[in-house]
């Protein structure tokens, strides 16, 4: 999918005129979608999508369009060509706009690999087999998913992964079920096994009677699938330059240095270690790191280029909605491997559901608990607890009643889907909390 | 192109059991003045076709943006692959599931269409109403957008169904931000609820050339409202706040889908099973639920859905007691239960599954005056801006904009960060009141997520004001 688009934005540079500048983007995937329930197959099939963004810059006018390409290179000549003499008519129409700004530096990159995945009608199979006469439901998506940027200075920055991505539960009865995941570039038969091996060990717990619990303050462990919750909340607006400057984010307190979270709470969008494209649609290419919070403090915001524009500093590279791609939570000195002993008597809580503000200016965020929450006594699991709904401000959770991180952390990868396969991922440690506020 | 299509498609599909083809071409086109600014005119065209295959029990599809002859055989190769890899494993036996076979046209109603009104008017609009929204000098932020698309969709089937259906919808906000240090409040034209189809006459049913200087005026207000009290009280939920009551605590939890257990993984699960259709009364005697395809400027509107099964109205519930699920043909046949005809899918790239349409609340007889009348000490609210509820779509917590006390049967004090939060269950139960037909807001959403591969779909949510009972309600930090 990539050479037909670096042939391609050669060709449309071709044919610009008198001082235009002309920037492309493309996204694509290649990816099989299998779905699962109750240990069967409920759809499968393919799909193969490609868009490209035209972005057709006259002094400080300009026009954009996104367009699918087919696949067929001569169709998709004449379909971007025909869209750029569109833009090319529209121009005159449209304003200067003020807050333009594309990369003028040449930098191009290039960061594709091998692709080492099996055919998906055999991972099926495998799946299937491993997981015979469990209630499980999920899905497995897999494939190539492309990224690329162009444009008529002479840049050139492509992007390719071949990923797959296993989400799924193994279900007792009714909402109490354990939440899975099996992710990477490899299948590897041994591994997968592993991690159905320790679902099922799990399930074994979920099957006891589960206990409902009161609402009120309880000492909590949040696992990192847990707090990845609380943080993909925070970056709902409250990373970006905009979102702080416009007084949306609701991070506002932290930004104007009112309120804090944890000493030690190191927070940065990480893209160097992270699987998502290091450039954006306009050209510019992202650092190794931002740092969003350190030591507890609010530091860096995330910074698109028309951002950059409109309130006067450099871009970051951020994406328009400038919001963090690659999360990096720094470890804390809590042992993993003694959460439980730590946790004491409280809930141990695997994963939350469906977060919002309940409070934004405050940060107070509600949610529900999910999967396997787990009833703590002295050090050990006792039930699953009944769903319980929380609301409580990230500066009480992740500040003055964070007990602790763990000393290790995990990788995550987004398995969300919304339009495309995300590249979004995070890696974070799990967190002790005392006194989380249950509402319901 | 349709014709070229069609003859393309019966050269590449398979002899199968069943096999179909989903060609959907959309235009959209959005509009955005923000602080006096035009932002980027985004346009978009995007077009594909997913085919679909059954054969032996099996299912496959593909989705495609090459719709060359060999585009399109591929795909139905790599459906019908799927279709024969997936024979005996699958949920349900497909040879048992009768496919609909649609004949019909459908289109959107349109007065002033999209293209007949040039852009650099559309603009002007939209820089006049933004103009009118920098009312105080505590608004920090404040914009005006029209989202516009058009939508066309093919369904065709290899022994001859055929439905042809053309959209436009068009998706008008408004938006201010007022701020105080670090308090900031924000107002909206009903959270882009006033989503319609039609064209531009759509901008004429919900007052959005001339709401601003109010919703500036309110974010204003907020800055300096105390919080909403807390304690259980009687609740008056405005129709840009029901719509989204209605979505999250009777529509998601009806999805038969769920109650079958494919979301499970993602959106949920559902607290309604199987044996309540029929006799479980799921609110009081006034809580009367349609799924209605046939108020055609309703956003999630049409002629048939993406299974092809023609849409008609239907009661969902009935004077409280819960009679159908929202289940097409494919769940219906699982579940051995009838439904409505809501298989939909967000764009050809991704599978039908389940979901909302219009989705609403039949009015009562009451007024706006005589529901808040009848309460001692409640609140108003109005506009979602907070939504979570548990996997089962029980438990909720919701938000709202805007609230206002009410006292002795009077709307009193303005207050700020209004929520709620109750038990879907029995929440309905306490429905005491419902606005007439006069009071009635035809809303929506373009937001509707779910499924794997994740989906968003537009819905339709009509709804009058209502009154409920008792509600847990409370304010900010």
């Amino acid at each position: 999918m990539l050479n037909p688009f670096s042939d391609l934005s050669d060709d449309l540079c071709t044919q610009l005129q008198g001082d235009e500048v002309l920037t492309l983007f493309l996204r694509g995937e290649e990816s099989d979608f299998v779905r699962f329930n109750k240990g069967t197959v409920r759809q499968a099939g393919h799909v193969q999508q490609a868009t490209l963004e035209l972005d057709l810059i006259d002094g400080s006018r300009h026009a954009s369009a996104r367009i699918t390409l087919s696949g067929d290179p001569a169709i998709d000549r004449d379909r971007a060509a025909t869209q750029l003499s569109v833009l090319r008519d529209l121009i005159p129409y449209l304003p200067e706009d003020p807050y333009l700004l594309y990369s003028k530096d040449v930098q191009s990159t290039d960061r594709t690999a091998k692709n080492q995945l099996p055919e998906s009608g055999e991972v099926v199979d495998s799946i299937l087999g491993e997981c015979g006469g469990s209630d499980l439901v999920g899905i497995y998506a897999s494939g190539a998913i492309h990224t690329g940027f162009a444009n008529s200075l002479g840049q050139r920055n492509l992007f390719t992964t071949d990923s797959f991505h296993f989400d799924w539960s193994f279900y007792h009865q009714a909402d109490k079920a354990v939440k899975c995941g099996y992710a990477g570039t490899e299948w590897e038969l041994e591994a997968f096994q592993r991690k159905v091996e320790s679902g099922r060990r799990q399930l074994g717990v979920i099957e006891r009677s589960p206990r409902t619990i009161e609402p009120g303050r309880y000492r909590a462990y949040l696992a990192p699938t847990a707090l990845y919750e609380i943080l993909s909340l925070m970056c709902w607006g409250g990373f970006g330059l905009k979102a702080q400057r416009t007084k949306r984010s609701p991070l506002l307190r932290a930004v104007e240095g009112e309120a804090h979270l944890k000493s030690g709470f190191d927070l940065r969008e990480n893209t160097r270690d992270g699987l998502a494209p290091s450039f954006e649609s306009g050209g510019f290419l992202k650092p190794d790191q931002v740092d969003l919070f350190v030591d507890g403090n609010y530091k860096d915001p995330l910074v698109s280029p028309r951002s950059a524009q409109e309130y006067g500093v450099a871009t970051n590279g951020a994406g328009s909605h400038e919001r963090p791609e690659s999360l990096d939570l720094g470890a804390g000195d809590l042992a993993t491997d003694s959460v439980l002993q730590e946790l004491g008597t409280g809930i141990y809580v695997n994963n939350l559901w469906y977060l919002n503000y309940s409070d934004r200016p405050s940060c107070r965020v509600t949610g529900m608990t999910r999967f396997a929450t787990l009833w703590v006594e002295n050090g050990q699991v006792v039930a699953p607890v009944n769903v319980m709904r929380f609301d409580d401000t990230v500066y009480r959770i992740l500040g003055e009643q964070l007990v602790g991180l763990t000393d290790s952390r995990e990788l995550l990868l987004d398995s969300g889907t919304y339009e495309r396969r995300s590249t979004d991922s995070a890696r974070l440690p799990g967190a002790l909390v005392d006194d989380l506020k249950l509402t319901l | 192109m349709h014709e070229t299509i069609q003859a393309r498609f019966q050269a590449a599909a398979p002899a199968v059991d069943f096999c179909s083809l989903r060609l959907v071409s959309t235009r959209t086109e959005q509009l955005w003045v923000r602080q006096d600014i035009l932002q980027p005119v985004n346009t978009s065209t995007d077009v594909g076709a997913m085919l679909t295959v059954m054969d032996g029990g099996g299912l496959g599809y593909a989705a495609t943006s090459d719709l060359s002859e060999s585009g399109l055989r591929e795909a139905a190769q790599r459906a019908l692959t799927w279709a024969q890899r997936t024979q005996d494993q699958c949920v349900v036996d497909y040879r048992k599931v009768a496919m609909p076979r649609p004949q019909l046209e459908y289109s959107s109603p349109v007065e002033i269409p999209w293209d007949s009104v040039p852009l650099t008017q559309k603009i002007d609009l939209l820089r006049e109403i933004c103009g009118q929204l920098k009312t105080n000098d505590a608004i920090v932020d404040w914009e005006a957008s029209l989202w516009f698309t058009e939508e066309e969709s093919l369904y065709l089937t290899t022994d001859g169904a055929r439905a042809l259906q053309h959209m436009s919808y068009l998706v008008p906000d408004l938006g201010v931000v007022a701020n105080k240090g670090t308090e900031s409040q924000q107002r909206t034209f009903a959270a882009r609820g006033y989503c319609r189809q039609g064209g531009l006459e759509v901008l004429d049913t919900g007052d959005f050339r001339t709401a601003g200087p109010q919703i500036a005026e309110e974010a204003v207000q907020l800055l300096t409202a105390p919080n909403c009290p807390e304690g259980d009280m009687d609740l008056v939920l405005a129709p840009d706040q029901m719509l989204l009551q209605i979505h999250e605590s009777i529509g998601h939890p009806l999805e038969l889908d769920r109650i079958l257990g494919d979301e499970r993984n993602y959106a949920g699960t559902s607290f309604v099973t199987l044996d309540m259709f029929g006799s479980y009364r799921y609110g009081s005697d006034l809580l009367n639920i349609t799924y209605d395809p046939t108020r055609k400027d309703e956003f999630a509107s049409y002629g048939c859905d993406d299974d092809g099964l023609p849409a008609t109205r239907e009661h969902i519930i009935r004077n409280g007691i819960l009679e159908r699920p929202l289940g097409g043909v494919v769940s219906q046949k699982r579940a051995g239960i009838e439904g409505v005809a809501n298989s939909r899918a967000a764009s050809w790239n991704r599978p039908p599954i389940d979901r909302m349409a219009n989705l609403n609340l039949e009015s009562g007889e009451s007024t706006l005056d005589e529901l808040i009348g009848q309460v001692e000490q409640g609140v108003y609210m109005k506009t979602n801006c907070s939504w979570s509820i548990d996997d089962s779509r029980n438990k909720f917590q919701f938000g709202c904009e805007w609230a206002q006390l009410i006292e002795n049967g009077e709307l009193t004090t303005v207050v700020k960060k209004p929520n709620y939060r109750g038990v879907s269950a029995t929440f309905w139960r306490s429905l005491k009141g419902v606005g007439n037909e006069d009071t009635v807001d035809v809303l929506g959403s373009p937001y509707c997520g779910k499924g794997e591969p994740n989906q968003c779909v537009r819905v339709g949510h009509a709804s009058p004001p209502c009154l409920f009972d008792k509600v847990s309600v409370f304010g900010g930090a």
